[in-house]
């Protein structure tokens, strides 16, 4: 009796749901938008009538910003925020627009736009073009558009850096994603710079393609798929070679480690611990005593950290933290943990623009309160969003690190 | 309801299962001044505690020709009359490799010879038909069954006999008759609530009241011999299976997996109890364990699936007349006229049968209340739609864009069918859920207090599916508790109406109480007892030595 009882254990995670409702409650959109029916009811409780009939699939899951707040606050262990989003892919039959495949394309976008980088940034500026944007494609004109750069980084690093990186006897690898590549390539800069101090020499892998979190969210999932399993395979490479791959965005970190194998169903558990963020990889060398890093004694800041919601779900937030607080000119402030709203391309579409500011608000008021020099954050879209909503200037760790760090020193500690 | 006592009726009818309501709709479709008295709520016998298997009946081809070929031709008129209360799933009768595929071809000749369509299948086509099913399946028949929900085809019943002009009584306890020499001519009845007596007059009283008609029978003075069987059930999570999933051999305890609305069941256990256990039946270890490892068979996955509760109903066994001894079993519809067999007049008796067939029975009873009254209206019960079975533009215009619906709108057009757009949505507030797991909106709950008979909780779940989720009412008795007393303006008893709910969804969680749902009963308890300080001992209606 008691053998056949304790054997009858669920094996759907679904079902480990008590409806203890603490989701709902974290949830950053429930408290802005009533037409979302929360985590819990779009999650484990809307997964029972999927299953009954995929008819029951409601369309206002596409409110959900795969921020995994709700998988953080469960004390059970069920994957919501997976949940929904599987329930997106399988049962959503409005067919990805336009709109959503161009928004997801960071790939194909960033090449073109690099290429005319200044005529592109002009354009997107203009307020004609963003109107137009609006009522054609319904990107919100009220939204900043990332400036693209003209120079991408693998373009640099292949001219100006890879020579130099190999000379290095240690050495590790770096997926720099797309916002380093045909965005912000200083950031990929700054990891080069912090890393050689230490010792390491920095490998890009030989070819990577976006993350594909993009492509998740706007169910390109054909497309996303196709992209992991060729990022995959350079990754597994890059392990082999190096041991460790580094990223400096913690939601490209999250979709290679936790959505590949969620939502694509890819297996990747030989490469999901080597993949990791910078930060988290910099504090261990310090806190093992492999390395020593040495501060410029001028460097005065007030720092605020935001944590991405990535960065929660990884539960690493106390490395990029740790490390700002390791530098003496430090002031350091903890911002509330609370959702910027814009959550990649979300935030760019004409009908969530609203409900991506309501949620971020809170954010915006603690930064402009506290007074901050600039914010730190370990997100390129969080940080599209603080500035275009705060005008306070927002940094990556590992740019604060190498602004902060003296380089020759440190060097020769590590020599 | 008072002056609904100064009228003589034409035709009293006892017990508010499917019998009795659908008894109710024909005598009021036939123009009889009808009035029904149940003594609990709709449902609360054996009516709400089944499988909710719409039978082909596949099931009964070998052993009993004529109840097969009865459940065939309701099965048809119900997939009509009935559609918002029947899942068109199909059913499998498969074979496991400990069964004999000799019984497959008997069974198959047997259904064919009922006028039942049973197709053989191969094996690997029934896996890919219904994933859920046992891999090693060694024969597959595909036959007509599907699945059928109790709860809203007895309210349909109850609606139609009122739109007829029946008047409808639930809470009276029927405590005696009235005579007039060898005739009866009126019940003497009980308020449960308020305990004061009342008499109705009619012309004929039939006693569809199920296994507790054996006492029915006592009080007119009239015997019949009836064996309270009980058979245990148990309810899985959510759907496991798609299709209806027997055991094709021949029938014996947890052979059968229904997929009934968000969840699926597997059942039954047969054993015979003495009378006074019929109101308050627990659901034994003994008869947990039988289902799982006999329902394991049937379907692996259901060992990995969690449990929500377990249930028990009493199927009436009727004493067939001709045996003198009382032993041999009477199968198939009993329609007793007990003046030509006991010299009451005035009275009859239905019974036997089972859900599939209760629109015949009702026609059969009412085909005899008919002679007696020398009334001559032919029976419309097969032809005419249920209410929310009805087609109507109306609803049709609705059901045309449903698929942009929330799923609440949804589950509510499931539950109620054409009647769906009497469900007003007043305010934000209105579309607001009371149950989330069964997604039942405000405005549901309050469309169920106006026209559905709702009365208390548990009413409320069997009109709605409020509180028969994951959750068991952890979340939303107290809201509907709170609506209710809004309606009702006592909270007094809502607080004790609300205590007793709790604990009827305990006493079936307890047979299952481990893993998740053992999580789920000690946050409900901290929730109900511990925040909101609710006392199990306001639970009036629930006799303790039940637990």
């Amino acid at each position: 009796m008691m053998t056949l009882q304790q054997q009858n254990i669920s094996d759907n995670n679904f079902e480990s749901c008590i409806k203890c409702t603490i989701c709902t409650v974290y949830c950053p959109v429930t408290a802005v938008n009533p037409d979302y029916p929360g985590p819990k009811q779009a999650g484990p409780d809307g997964e029972r009538y999927r299953l009954k009939k995929p008819f029951f699939y409601d369309e206002a899951l596409k409110y959900c910003l795969n921020c995994k707040r709700c998988e953080v606050s469960c004390p059970n262990n069920v994957k919501i925020g997976d949940i929904i989003q599987a329930a997106r892919i399988k049962y959503s039959t409005h067919r990805p627009s336009l709109r959503d495949s161009m928004l997801a394309d960071t790939d194909r976008m960033g090449s073109v736009a690099t290429r005319m980088a200044p005529l592109v940034n002009f354009t997107l500026g203009l307020k004609p073009v963003k109107l137009i944007m609006d009522k054609v494609l319904k990107i919100d004109d009220r939204r900043t558009f990332p400036k693209y750069s003209p120079v991408r980084f693998e373009t640099w690093y292949k001219k100006e850096a890879a020579q130099v990186q190999e000379e290095f006897s240690k050495k590790v690898s770096y997926f720099h994603g797309c916002y380093v590549n045909y965005n912000y390539p200083q950031l990929g800069k700054d990891l080069l710079t912090v890393l050689n101090a230490l010792g390491y020499g920095v490998r890009l892998l030989e070819k990577e393609k976006c993350c594909g979190v993009a492509k998740i969210s706007n169910r390109c999932i054909d497309q996303a798929t196709r992209d992991a399993v060729f990022n995959l395979k350079y990754l597994r490479q890059a392990v082999d070679e190096d041991d460790e791959v580094l990223l400096t965005s913690s939601t490209c970190c999250f979709t290679i480690r936790d959505e590949y194998p969620h939502l694509l169903h890819l297996d990747n558990h030989d490469v999901r611990d080597h993949v990791m963020l910078a930060t988290r990889f910099i504090y261990r060398l310090l806190d093992e005593g492999k390395a020593k890093i040495a501060f410029k004694e001028d460097y005065k800041k007030k720092v605020a950290y935001h944590v991405p919601c990535h960065m929660e779900k990884l539960g690493w937030t106390i490395y990029s933290t740790s490390l700002l607080k390791m530098i003496p000119g430090v002031e350091f402030i903890n911002l509330d943990s609370h959702c910027c709203g814009i959550a990649g391309t979300y935030g760019f579409k004409k009908e969530n623009y609203d409900y991506s500011q309501a949620i971020g608000e809170p954010l915006f008021r603690q930064i402009l309160d506290s007074g901050c020099d600039f914010v730190a954050c370990d997100c390129e879209t969080c940080k599209w969003q603080i500035e275009m909503s705060t005008h306070v200037p927002v940094l990556n760790p590992i740019s604060v690190l190498a602004e902060a760090i003296d380089i020759e020193k440190t060097r020769q500690l590590n020599a | 309801m008072k002056n609904a006592r100064k009228t003589e009726y034409d035709v009293i009818i006892i017990g508010g299962g499917a019998t009795g309501a659908g008894t109710a709709r024909d005598c009021a479709m036939r123009g009889l001044k009808t009035i029904l008295i149940e003594r609990l709520d709709f449902t609360a016998g054996a009516t709400g505690r089944n499988h909710g298997l719409l039978h082909s009946g596949a099931r009964y081809a070998h052993t009993d020709p004529e109840s097969a070929a009865e459940c065939i031709k309701e099965n048809m008129i119900l997939r009509k009359i009935a559609r918002h209360c029947i899942d068109d799933t199909g059913g499998l009768f498969v074979t496991l490799p400990e069964d004999s595929l000799e019984y497959q071809d008997a069974f198959v000749k047997d259904c064919l010879k009922s006028g039942i369509q049973a197709d053989v299948i191969d094996p690997e086509m029934a896996v890919k038909m219904e994933p859920a099913v046992n891999k090693d399946i060694i024969g597959a028949v595909k036959v007509p069954d599907a699945s059928v929900d109790p709860f809203r085809l007895t309210t349909a019943n109850i609606l139609a006999a009122r739109i007829n002009g029946a008047d409808i009584i639930t809470y009276h306890e029927v405590i005696g008759f009235e005579k007039d020499g060898d005739r009866i001519v009126g019940v003497k009845v009980r308020s449960q609530r308020t305990g004061e007596e009342d008499t109705i007059r009619g012309k004929v009283t039939v006693n569809a009241a199920g296994i507790w008609g054996h006492h029915i029978a006592e009080l007119a003075g009239v015997k019949v011999n009836m064996y309270p069987a009980k058979g245990a059930l148990l309810i899985f999570g959510h759907r496991v299976n798609n299709m209806v999933l027997n055991r094709c051999r021949k029938p014996g305890d947890a052979d059968i997996l229904v997929p009934g609305d968000t969840i699926s069941i597997i059942g039954t256990t047969s054993t015979r109890i003495p009378f006074d256990e019929i109101d308050h039946m627990d659901v034994t270890p003994g008869e947990v364990d039988l289902l799982l490892r006999e329902g394991v068979k049937l379907s692996p996955v259901l060992a990995t699936t969690r449990i929500l509760r377990a249930y028990a109903g009493v199927r009436p066994l009727v004493a067939d007349d001709k045996d003198p001894t009382g032993r041999s079993i009477s199968r198939g519809i009993v329609c007793l006229d007990h003046a030509k067999r006991d010299g009451v007049e005035g009275f009859i008796t239905i019974t036997g049968g089972k859900l599939m067939t209760y629109r015949l029975m009702a026609q059969e009873a009412t085909d005899m209340v008919c002679r007696k009254l020398h009334v001559d209206r032919p029976c419309e019960t097969a032809i005419v739609p249920l209410p929310g079975s009805e087609p109507t533009a109306e609803d049709e215009k609705r059901r045309a864009n449903i698929i942009e619906l929330s799923t609440e709108q949804k589950a509510a057009e499931e539950r109620h069918g054409s009647w769906t757009g009497k469900i007003e949505s007043r305010s934000d507030s209105d579309d607001a859920l009371v149950c989330e797991c069964e997604q039942v909106s405000v405005a549901e709950v309050n469309y169920a207090m106006d026209e559905l008979h709702v009365h208390n909780l548990v009413n409320m779940r069997r009109r709605t599916r409020l509180g028969m989720g994951t959750c068991q009412g952890e979340l939303c008795a107290c809201r509907a508790a709170g609506l209710l007393e809004r309606h009702d303006k006592c909270t007094r008893r809502s607080i004790d109406d609300l205590a007793s709910f709790m604990q009827e969804r305990w006493h079936g969680m307890y047979p299952v109480c481990w893993g998740e749902t053992l999580c789920e009963v000690q946050f409900t308890s901290w929730l109900y007892q511990g925040v909101m300080g609710l006392d199990p001992e306001d639970s009036k209606d629930i006799d303790p030595s039940s637990f």
